[in-house]
């Protein structure tokens, strides 16, 4: 690993910043419960006296549900209650503001218990409690639907087409920030077009012109920890969920806009969370959880086995994109376009918008049109996956940029920075961006030991791809509160993912010159701190962190204030400086000045809360080497590294980790990931043997180089990490597999019998 | 002056401008002073005096959580993009 200082900027200051704690590498916090196996997930949770949920779903893809009968259900010995969606209330057309997002309440309500249609196979239709998981399956197997068969609808295009059959007869075409709308229902629920220049006159400028069609397949997040929910709706009205989610305040508002009941009637309680890169943010349990627990006056527990997770949790979408892109004989961009499709699954909601933002956001380009489509089909519900259509986007782009550079005959690192975005370059969206490190990832990666390194093997072949990502501020909040003894609790309402509880503390411990030892943090639920967006975004370092920074400088005003009376001598004469509180004939350390106040006076609890909205952007660049087995298609990957600017790395191996994760599942979803429907529009292939996510079998160890230009819009300059590796890997591996062996591949996955497919067709 | 840039499906409302220099110092007075230019246009983006669901605003190069009631100087761009969540 390799670390590079851009510009020792502190938030854009140009000044060297000297830090104790931050770019250290601390033991998490919960480290040891961890790899112990005491910390408690989702499904560890048991509340006395609870029963056991089993859910009944849909068979068909398509289907109107005629009739629901329960009774053999409710009849079986040891069932306490069965829940339907007659037993939840109808949320009408209302939409609900997430934060990250707004969601459609009735389309939410039906996806957590289908009401008049099923839409994808595994569809929830009814849930039972019962005294034992065994007694729940059989109840749920009971349940008798009556059912009309439709025919599904699998494909983006075909959905699309004016006679295909309509899922949603409340969804019609919105064109985007138009207010008009299509007169009848349809499967496009959304349309947008971004523009920026003459487009004709961009392609006339152009010397050489690419054009390509591609396709990806749906992808799964393949979170370890499948979705759990235990509800307790006690006989005062309360409602308590333990889940494993992403967002504890997201999950609040969800279950009590879908059951009608006011917020602070509901708490959330925070399990740790096995992995969740997006899909962890929409509730599919724990409103059918809270409403068979105010049925049967017991907690209740709902668990999903893997199918159901594949089969009816969120993934992202399949989609189909045409990008064409020009380029002048110096290898200037002059003008791209791009048309692009996205599978929302059974109701609306598909990352189109962010694809869209996405497709050219790595370079300038002058001339530039992007038309959107979010399409509904016949699976289900999409939902975020680590920066949600990024992936597709970038792997049409940077494709087609690989192949402008053969024809250009220009090396794809040096074209990508020839037209690399860069501070004040204007998106085809119309956003300039600020100070972003593109061009110092690109550098980093042409100057690094891998990309100069020979490459000689038969079959071998080397790529590069480079991605973004916007990430995001938003809401957070933590609470702090000093110790007797100089130590600090510090809580926060951010579901720890990737160690952030660990990241929070480091910024905190920074801000008041203390070892991040010393803090003890913990991720509480909604009713013990303040309003907390969701982990997700990227967004938690950064947030987050900008709220412990806030309540570290609330903690040294209060402290400044407190040793002044207690010394004294006038507060102006009294500063906090480097860990101490300094008066003017002394210099007192945090820990002793904090024990000198917890018995001079009330107790020290600071508060900082963040609503900050320059998160700044990032950027990765990646280059991997492969070798193409020619008589099976297989692709064996040999070397990987991975570029990214930071910001800056408040953790390196936390940051490392989130580089290497996001690479990972990129060269899954690059290479073999995939949903795999048969005609009927089932799933064949719904659990992780057939669902094939990497293992350490599949892979090298994934090398990272970390890029620091300070974003100047977070006091410690903060770039989120998380989501941005995910988006190279498809298309460096496709420049990759095409140096090896010569044969191009413009569909996701690009799995053995598709690569084998390509080299067969290229010797005959 | 503040520039709204006219997203471009809403340019046929706008006799196809693609900016639009505008009076006002939040979003809201911007998009007001929109309406007075091209009549029509604050109830397209803002139905029922509030933003269109699944429009963010950016000012500048930020996405704004104050929609409407974010403050703009003279020398803002305002930019309305899909409302997107990450994962």
């Amino acid at each position: 690993m390799a670390t590079i200082d851009e510009t020792k900027s502190e938030a854009g200051s140009g000044d060297a910043p000297k830090y104790k704690v931050i770019g250290t590498r601390p033991i998490r916090h919960d480290g040891s419960d961890k790899v112990t196996g005491r910390a408690l997930y989702g499904a560890d949770i048991k509340v006395k006296g609870m029963l056991y949920g089993a859910t009944h779903r849909s068979p068909h893809a398509h289907a109107i549900i005629k009739s629901i009968d329960t009774s053999r259900a409710e009849a079986l010995p040891g069932v306490r209650a069965v829940a339907t969606s007659a037993d939840m209330p109808e949320p009408g057309d209302k939409i609900a503001e997430l934060g990250e997002g707004a969601v459609n309440l009735n389309h939410l309500s039906s996806n957590n218990l289908a009401r008049t249609k099923v839409l994808y196979k595994g569809h929830p239709i009814a849930a039972v409690a019962a005294d034992n998981i065994h007694i729940a399956q059989e109840a749920a197997s009971l349940i008798e639907v009556e059912y009309e068969v439709l025919p599904p609808v699998l494909d983006v295009l075909k959905a699309m087409e004016d006679d295909a059959p309509v899922l949603n007869p409340d969804v019609h075409t919105e064109e985007m920030a138009s207010g008009e709308t299509g007169d009848k229902p349809s499967n496009i629920a959304k349309h947008l077009v971004y523009e920026k220049g003459d487009i004709a006159k961009g392609f006339a400028d152009a010397k050489y012109v690419v054009e390509r069609e591609f396709r990806t397949a749906t992808v799964h997040q393949g979170y370890i920890e499948p979705h759990v929910a235990t509800a307790l709706w006690n006989n005062d009205g309360q409602i308590t969920v333990w889940t494993s989610t992403q967002g504890t305040f997201s999950v609040r508002q969800q279950v009590a806009e879908l059951l009608d009941v006011p917020l602070a009637r509901v708490k959330v309680v925070p399990m740790e969370i096995g992995g969740g890169f997006g899909g962890k943010i929409s509730v599919y349990l724990a409103p059918a959880a809270a409403v068979l627990s105010r049925k049967s006056g017991m907690p209740v527990q709902l668990v999903m086995d893997r199918a159901d997770v594949l089969q009816a949790t969120g993934p992202t979408p399949g989609s189909y994109i045409k990008v064409k892109m020009g380029a002048d004989a110096d290898g200037r961009i002059t003008a791209a376009e791009a048309w692009m499709a996205y599978e929302a699954g059974g109701y609306p909601g598909s990352p189109i918008g962010a694809g869209c933002m996405c497709v050219f956001s790595c370079y300038d380009v002058p001339n530039g049109r992007v038309e959107g489509y979010d399409v509904c089909v016949n699976k289900p519900r999409t939902n975020a996956y680590r920066a949600p259509g990024a992936t597709n986007a970038a792997f049409a782009t940077e494709t087609v940029v690989d192949e402008l550079c053969e024809q250009i005959g220009m090396a794809p690192i040096d074209f990508r920075l020839l037209n690399a975005s860069k501070e004040g370059t204007r998106r085809v969206d119309g956003v300039t961006y600020p100070r972003i490190g593109l061009v110092e990832t690109l550098e980093a990666i042409k100057n690094s030991e891998h990309f100069n390194s020979p490459l000689e093997g038969e079959n071998q072949g080397r790529g590069i791809a480079c991605g973004f990502w916007f990430n995001a501020g938003l809401k957070s909040a933590v609470t702090a509160t000093v110790n007797s003894d100089g130590s600090v609790g510090l809580l926060e309402g951010s579901t720890d993912i990737g160690g952030s509880r660990t990241a929070i503390a480091m910024q905190f411990a920074e801000t008041l010159g203390i070892a991040a030892e010393d803090i003890k943090p913990a991720v509480v639920d909604t009713d013990s701190v303040g309003y907390t967006d969701v982990t997700g975004g990227s967004r938690v370092t950064y947030a987050t962190g900008w709220a412990a920074y806030e309540a570290g400088k609330d903690l040294q005003r209060q402290i400044v204030a407190r040793a002044a009376e207690l010394w004294e001598v006038d507060p102006a004469s009294v500063s906090y400086e480097d860990g101490c509180v300094v008066g003017p004939d002394k210099r007192v350390p945090f820990k002793e000045i904090a024990i000198e106040l917890s018995t001079a006076g009330e107790p020290l609890v600071g508060r900082g809360v963040s609503n900050h909205n320059e998160p700044g952007g990032a950027f990765g660049a990646h280059v991997v080497d492969v070798e193409v087995d020619p008589d099976t298609g297989k692709v064996d990957i040999l070397r990987y590294t991975a570029a990214q600017d930071c910001g800056t790395a408040i953790h390196p191996a936390y940051v490392e980790g989130q580089i290497q994760g996001g690479a990972v599942q990129g060269i899954g979803w690059g290479l073999n990931e995939e949903y795999w429907y048969d005609t009927e529009g089932s799933m064949r292939n719904a659990n992780f043997l057939d669902y094939r996510i990497p293992t350490c079998y599949d892979l090298p160890m994934i090398e990272t180089i970390i890029v620091e230009v300070p974003n100047p819009g977070h006091p410690y300059g903060v770039r989120g990490v998380g989501e941005v590796p995910i988006v190279p890997p498809p298309a460096a591996l496709e420049a990759a597999i095409h140096e090896a062996v010569d044969v191009r591949l413009y569909e996701l996955p690009m799995s053995p019998p598709r690569v084998l497919h390509e080299l067969l067709k290229k010797q005959s | 002056m503040p520039r709204l840039f006219v997203p471009p499906l809403l340019r046929p409302f706008c006799e196809g401008e693609e900016e639009v220099v505008v009076e006002g110092s939040t979003v809201l007075e911007a998009v007001q002073s929109l309406d007075a230019q091209y009549p029509g246009t604050l109830e397209r983006l803002c139905p029922e005096g509030k933003l269109r669901a699944g429009i963010a605003v950016t000012v500048d190069q930020n996405v704004t959580p104050r929609g409407l009631a974010q403050k703009v100087t003279p020398e803002s761009e305002i930019h309305f993009l899909p409302a997107i969540g990450g994962g």
